[in-house]
Parts: structure tokens; sequence; C-alpha cells
């Protein structure tokens, strides 16, 4: 089976039912994407298929088809920082930094549909991403930041 | 400021060692009159150095032992040893430290050895004792360490003032500039016309000389770092996914494996059935090992499907099969027998009692998973010569010793690498997932072997913050609080955690009173009472330890007392804490959160305060009552931390304690049904998520002497300002953890 990811096609060959997150991490090597709850109650695997935020442990490789996958990897990268990164560097969102590929990916995914968003609109949408350090103060001011370099671009 | 002399002839000698073109700078530690097992492969008289700073040709490393759970540990050991060595963070590079003999032989181990039985001081002191090594070992965990800290502050920064006067006596004598006439910057020695030498390229020179100890450490005027935002040097990594944890770890020929253990904790395997696993796609081996069966497969998701097609007979343990069983053990405890400690008994309070107007109250806090996102994992290599272990621990030197028993292997054999960590809170402490690791790589020698845990694994087999109850009689005259009686019951976390590590730590257990009997009030009739209750379900430090539990217990019941006495909860607070620090952080809450400003219909306003890991902290919780379920609104916290090395990460710190506190009281428990946890994952254990967050304002104080660190003392005054705010607002007085037991949450 195909799949792109970060604009690069891979062929896998992998069960029908195994969860996109382990063909990343364990077939593909692409290791920003985390395991943390594997039933989609902690976001720690968010990844985008077109564009979109999806929690990789709940879609498999098949559904996926020939739709581009994006990891952290491929939003930005410590040289070249999505505006959504900048921001989490800015504000030093991480402590363990175990959800932050997660968070940031939900964020921009977000932060495309909505460069303005309100305090709500950011609870809202966020709120499926643990962190058990307990950074949530600092992802929303991280947000709002991004979302007004997005604005200014 | 801290001349080097007097601090060298307490416990070490300042030295430097030539190694492969270049120069490390760091202590000497001798091999001490009385046996230390961690340095049993010294002579007497003998020295190893414990590396702090190398530098060669390839550049300036900094050792940072501490191991960075999430909360910027390397950054701020780093910079300690920069602030002196006048080097910018971003010209240096971190290294937790070689996982060698040598290394372990370190300031680090000896912080450590406090654990070992053959350490006399440890055996010989009793409650304080215990306590003290407990904190000691919790300060691997911490910013800067508990009481560790003010050892780290130092040490570090000696470290860095001796490698720099090294180097420039080796400019000296290569340029014939005096000493006196040389400054350093940006890692180089400045020569009075302006051209630089490079430390990388005096590195050499420096090796050869002995190093110079008489320093002088820089006044915090001269500071350049400590006290200024610094930018954490894992933050990018951690912002752009390309930060290496332990379960990230791929070498070449590794095998993925994952472990279904016996869920009722620490029980043996009766027998199993593995015949459709093994036919599954991937599945490399199956392996029984203690307590439970092992798959290896090409593939973690395939080995969990496996794992999960296997079905076993476990062996049942001896802790209550229902929680009934458990808070009965808890309540059986409050007796004579079973007294631990009566740390505290000022005045008469039975006398003061007897013809009072008695105020009763029970409390509890149940038991709580740490679910540090990052699931453990452990990779094992068994080859004929020698062990390596990579994984994100706090215990290296348990880790190392464990791993040489179960393979027969010397400890040196034995090469711990330490990997960052997805969180921890304590987690980390235990190392069930290294040994476990072991036995399967025993079975597959040569082959590096990745073991990760599901996460119902891990949630199903986290060691537990204690489960405790507190029972508490008081009374109030002229509208002061007069006499607090509180006893508290709860097995011992340092026995059962220590046990595992076949250490029996002697006398009272000082963490079923800590948050409890410690605190700065002056109350006329005062007694706190420790009952150790039997043995139940493994318990192990959860943030904070004992006063987690016991902070609520005690400044929920004080609030009880205040309100009886009509007094306002903070200005009685503040009138019976006589110790000046601790007055300041209720003041500084005070004045941020505008106590006494009145609030609208709904709303309330708590506080709490505890004294913790020797720092005061207090908090504010406003709260409102929304007719659909409670929302936090704000939370003002203030702590006494005597110096804030990195304010932006102290903040970042601080509010997450309290999201911490706030989460877990607001929702988490674990409860065994049929001796097994019934919370599997995150929907029956959540904690708190973004929309239930409060706006959160953190001031730092620094008025006391001692630098303290800021990873737990955030923790237990949040429960009770929560519960405290709630009867402000509500009426309703909370007395147990969770409190969605008992009132809805937005």
């Amino acid at each position: 089976m195909k799949l792109t990811v970060n604009g690069q096609d891979h062929e896998v060959d992998v069960e029908d039912d195994m969860p996109l997150l382990w063909v990343l991490r364990d077939e593909l090597k692409i290791s920003g994407v985390k395991y943390g709850c594997g039933i989609a109650q902690c976001g720690a695997c968010t990844v985008h298929i077109d564009g979109q935020a999806v929690r990789s442990c709940q879609i498999t490789a098949s559904d996926v088809g020939s739709a581009p996958i994006t990891t952290i990897e491929g939003l930005g990268t410590p040289e070249a920082q999505h505006a959504v990164q900048e921001a989490w560097i800015q504000h030093q969102v991480a402590q363990c930094g175990y959800c932050q590929s997660g968070q940031i990916m939900q964020a921009a995914s977000f932060l495309e549909i909505n460069d303005d968003p309100t305090d709500d609109d950011i609870d809202r949408v966020m709120s499926g991403n643990l962190c058990r350090c307990g950074t949530y103060p600092r992802i929303r001011e991280a947000i709002k930041t991004a979302a007004r370099t997005l604005r200014e671009v | 400021m801290s001349r080097i002399g007097t601090i060298a002839r307490r416990s070490f000698m300042i030295g430097s060692a030539a190694i492969l073109g270049g120069v490390a700078f760091g202590y000497y530690m001798y091999r001490k009159p009385v046996a230390n097992p961690l340095l049993d492969d010294l002579a007497e008289g003998q020295a190893v150095l414990t590396e702090y700073v190398r530098i060669d040709a390839q550049g300036i490393t900094l050792i940072t032992p501490r191991t960075d759970l999430g909360q910027g540990a390397y950054s701020v050991q780093a910079a300690l040893i920069a602030e002196e060595l006048d080097v910018r963070l971003d010209q240096i590079k971190v290294d937790p430290g070689p996982p060698s003999p040598a290394y372990y032989n370190t300031a680090l181990a000896d912080e450590a050895a406090p654990f070992m039985p053959t350490d006399e001081g440890f055996v010989a002191e009793s409650a304080r004792g215990v306590m003290d090594a407990l904190m000691k070992f919790l300060g691997l965990q911490i910013t800067g360490g508990s009481t560790t800290v003010p050892d780290s502050f130092e040490k570090l920064r000696i470290a860095g003032a001796v490698a720099r006067e090294t180097l420039k006596l080796a400019a000296s004598e290569r340029t014939g500039v005096p000493v006196a006439k040389l400054t350093t910057s940006d890692a180089a020695v400045v020569l009075p016309d302006g051209k630089t030498l490079a430390y990388t390229d005096l590195a050499e020179d420096a090796a050869g000389l002995d190093p110079v100890a008489d320093v002088q450490l820089r006044a915090p005027s001269e500071w350049r770092l400590i006290g200024k935002p610094m930018l954490r040097l894992d933050v990018v990594a951690k912002s752009t996914g390309t930060q290496t944890y332990g379960i990230d770890l791929d070498l070449p020929d590794m095998v993925h494996a994952t472990v279904k253990m016996n869920p009722h904790q620490l029980g043996s395997l009766d027998g199993f059935d593995a015949s459709q696993a093994e036919t599954m796609r991937g599945v490399k081996r199956i392996i029984p090992i203690s307590g439970g069966v092992a798959v290896v497969a090409d593939n973690t998701w395939r080995a969990f499907q496996a794992a999960e097609a296997i079905s076993f007979d476990w062996a049942k343990t001896d802790y209550p099969d229902e929680m009934d069983g458990h808070w009965q053990a808890l309540s059986d405890a409050f007796s004579p027998d079973a007294k631990d400690a009566m740390p505290r008994d000022d005045g008469d309070v039975d006398a003061a009692l007897a013809g009072a107007d008695v105020l009763s109250a029970e409390y509890r806090a149940p038991y709580v998973a740490h679910a540090p996102l990052e699931p453990l994992t452990a990779v094992v290599k068994v080859s004929a010569t020698r062990v390596d272990v990579w994984t994100a621990t706090q215990i290296p030197r348990f880790v190392q010793s464990n791993v040489a028993r179960l393979t027969g292997q010397d400890d040196q054999d034995v090469h711990v690498h330490v990997l960052m960590a997805g969180g921890s809170f304590g987690h980390r402490l235990e190392d069930e997932v290294v040994k476990q690791a072991t036995e399967i790589a025993i079975e597959m020698p040569g082959i590096p072997v990745k073991l990760t845990y599901s996460r119902e694994e891990d949630m199903i087999h986290d060691f537990p913050r204690q489960i405790a109850m507190s029972r508490m009689r008081g009374a109030v005259r002229d509208g002061r609080v007069e006499s607090y009686d509180i006893g508290i019951a709860m097995p011992s976390v340092v026995a059962s955690q220590m046990g595992r590590q076949g250490i029996s730590p002697p006398g009272p257990d000082a963490m079923i009173a800590a948050g409890a009997w410690e605190q700065p009030y002056r109350i006329p009739n005062y007694r706190m009472t420790a009952y150790r209750a039997r043995v139940l379900a493994p318990i192990s430090s959860w943030r904070s330890v004992g006063a987690s539990s016991n902070g609520f217990f005690h400044d929920g019941f004080l609030d009880e007392l205040i309100h009886a006495a009509g007094a306002d909860p903070l200005e009685e607070r503040l009138r019976l804490i006589w110790h000046d620090p601790s007055r300041k952080v209720l003041k500084a809450v005070a004045e941020m959160s505008n106590w006494g400003a009145p609030l609208p219909k709904g709303k309330g306003r708590g506080v709490a305060f505890c004294l913790s890991f020797g720092v005061p902290c207090a908090e504010v919780v406003e709260v409102t009552d929304t007719g659909a379920g409670i929302s936090i609104d704000k939370v003002f916290v203030a702590a006494e931390v005597g110096r804030v090395i990195d304010p932006v990460n102290f903040d970042n710190l601080v509010k997450g304690g309290v999201v911490w506190g706030l989460g877990h009281a607001m929702n988490c428990e674990i409860t065994y049904v049929g001796g097994q946890a019934e919370q599997t994952n995150y929907h029956a254990h959540e904690g708190m998520r973004m929309y239930q967050c409060p706006e959160i304002t953190v001031r730092g104080l620094e008025n006391a002497d001692k630098i303290r660190g800021i990873g737990e003392p955030p923790v237990p005054p949040a429960a009770p300002a929560l519960a405290n705010a709630i009867f402000a607002a509500t009426g309703q007085r909370l007395r147990e953890m969770p409190f969605n037991k008992f009132v809805d949450f937005l």
C-alpha cells in the first residue's frame, strides 16, 4: 500500500487494520508523532490528512488512501519553523514536551480555518489534547501569537 | 558569596583530568572511611573525577547529571555552570553524563547514597532522616531539587569558576600576560588587546596544569543568566518533533516487545495460553517472565495485538479485592498500636477539647495514578560481556544494580543511558519496566529489545499515590482557632517504594505526617498523630508525596475551624502563622487576588496554604457556581523559593503544579475491584483539560536564605483552595477527593 507522508511517497506492507500511528512510528520511523493512549483520548498522535487534524491512532493506513499526510516533521523544521512552532518556542510552552507535537498539529490545522480565534474557540478545539504537565496557559498564549503572525502574512 | 576553600573542605576537592585532546573539570570524590558501596571500585584514598565541564577540540560539554523529566532541569544545571564559565548557552552541548562506574561515583550518586542500607547516616537517623533521604531522592526529579538545590546551586557554579580560572592560567602561561589582566567572554579568554583565545584551543594546555582552586563565586549583581529569562535548551526540539524520548529510540536489529502483567499488582502468573498469539503476524517470541508474559514482535502494535490474544490464569494477591477493604484498613489504623509518630503536640489538646464545643470531621484521599503521557519504556541489550540499558529513569543507580543482578554481570558492565522522559511525576522512580525488559533481553542475547507498555498496562500497573484518611477534631473560642487535633492514616509509601529495591527503611515514615505536622501555625493546642496502616496495594511517590493528601486534609479542616470561628479565612491564617516568609506568601496572594473585595452571587474565593519541601506556598482559587457545574475561574499563587533561577521556567512549573493539583482533585482516582484497577486509560482518569483551566497568576518570592525547588510545592495547596472556594460559593464542604463524586464541574 502507498502512503504520501510529508511530500514523500512510501510503500508499506501492513495489515488493513494497523493504525496509521504505528505505520508512521514503527514502519516508516517517523517518531515525532506520539503514542499516548490509543483510544483518541489524548491527541498526542495528531497528524494532518489533507490539512485536517486527525488522531492517527483511530485511522488505518488503508483508510488514508492517497490523501497527503503531514506530521510535525513536515509542518516545519528547527531551521524553518512554522508560525505555530515559532510561537511555541517564543512562549516556551513545553515542559516534558511529549504532547506538544499533537498540540501543535491541532493548533496549526485549526488556525488554517480560523486565524482570529476567541478564548472559547481555542478551548473548544484544543480540549481533546491532554497535557499532563499542565502547559495549557502557555498553549493559549502561543496560539494567539501564532494567529497574529498568520493574519499578518 | 562562598569561598571555595570552606566548601571544598566539607565534601570534595576540586580537580581536573586530561581527556583525549582536552580537559575535564569537576570534583574528586575519595573513598571514605565508612564503606560506601558506590565507591567499591576504589582503593583507600583513591579518587575519581566527577565531571561537570568537558572541553576538547570538538567543543564544550556541560554535564547535567540530573534526569530531565520535563521541568527544564538540564537547562537550569547548564545555566549554573555557564554563569561562572562565561559561555553562552548556544555555545555548549549538554550531556546527562557518561554511564560508566566512574560517573556514578559522583556527587549525584553521593546524594542518592542515603538510600543505601550501608550508609550509617541513613540507618542512624529516624523520622527526619528518612524524610531528608526521600526528599533528596525526590530532588532528582524536580528543577534543581528540593533540599539538594543548595548543593547544586553552589557546586555547579564552582565547577564553572574553576574551569574558567584554570583556562585563564593556561592562557597566561601561553602568552605571558598576567592572569589579572585577562578576562573571559563567550567561551574564550580575552587578552588586554582584545584578542581572544578560545577555550577549546586552551583545553589541552589546561589539562597539564593544577586546577585553580582558589576562586570566588560572583555576586548576584554580576549574574548574566541566573534570575533572568532563559530559553530552555530543549524547547526547539520539543516544538519541532525532533526530541528523542525513551519510546523513540531505534537501534539496528531492534525488536518490539510488550508485556501483560498480572493486574493483581505484583501477583504471579499461574498459567497462560498463547497458542493463538503465536500464529499472529510479526510475532517472534512469547516469553513468560516474572508475573506475566512478554510478546516480542517486529512492530509495537503487533505486539499489543498479540498480547490481547493471550488468555491468563493470574494468582491473587493479599491486598483487599475491593475498596471497602482498603478504607477499612485505614480506619482500623487509628489505634495506639498503629501509631507511627506524634511529631507535634503543642499545648494540651485533650484538656482543651474536653470542655469545648468540638468540631470533628473525616477526610479521604484516594489512590491516584501518575500516568505521564509517555508510557513506560526501556530498551535493553544483553551481550556476553556487557549490558546496555536505554531508559528515562530517575534511579539509574538502582537500575544498574538490578540489571546486574538479573543478568549475572558486574555493575560496571551494565551501562545505563538516561533518555529524556515524556513526564514522570514520580512514575520513573520505579524500574519494573527495566527488569521486565531485561528478562526478555536475556532470552534474546545480542538483540536490542524495546519494551513498550500500552497505556492500559501502564495505568493498571501504576503504583499509585497513597490512599489516605484523616480524622480531625478542633475547637474555636472568641472568634479564633484554639485547638486542632489531626490524625492521618496511610500505608507507608517509603516502605512500599524502598521495599521493591530490597531496602527496609527503619523508624517512622515521615511522609505519613508530611504537609500536616510542620505547618508554621501557632495554635495554642495543636497535635498531629501519624498512623501507619497495614500494607495494601503497592504505592509510590506521586508529585508532592505525603503532602499531596495531607495538605488537603490539614488546610481543609483548618478552613472549617476558621469558618466556625466566624473569622476571615486569610486573616485568621495570617494571625496564626509565625513564620515570616510564610506570612509573606499569604499577604502576596491576598494582594494579587484582591482578597476581601466583594464577589457577585454564585462566586466564591478560597485560600489555602501549605509548606512542603521547605517552600511556603499559598493559593487563592476563585470559582463560579454556574448552575451547570462549578467553573474554576482564577488561581493566584505565591511561593517562597529563596531564588528564582529562571522566571519563565518557574512560571511554567508553578502553573503546571496548580493544574496537576486541581485536575486530580476534580476527577481522578484509582479504585480496585476484584483486586484490579478499574481505570485503564485517560477516559477514566482524565485530569484537567484546557477548557477547565483557570487563568493562573504566579509570584515567586525571594526572601528566604535557601534556594528551593518548585516542582512539587504548588500541588498541596491546590486541592484545599478549590474545596474552600467551592464552600464559599455553595456552602458545600468537600472532604473527599475526587470532588466530582459530590459536585459537578463545568
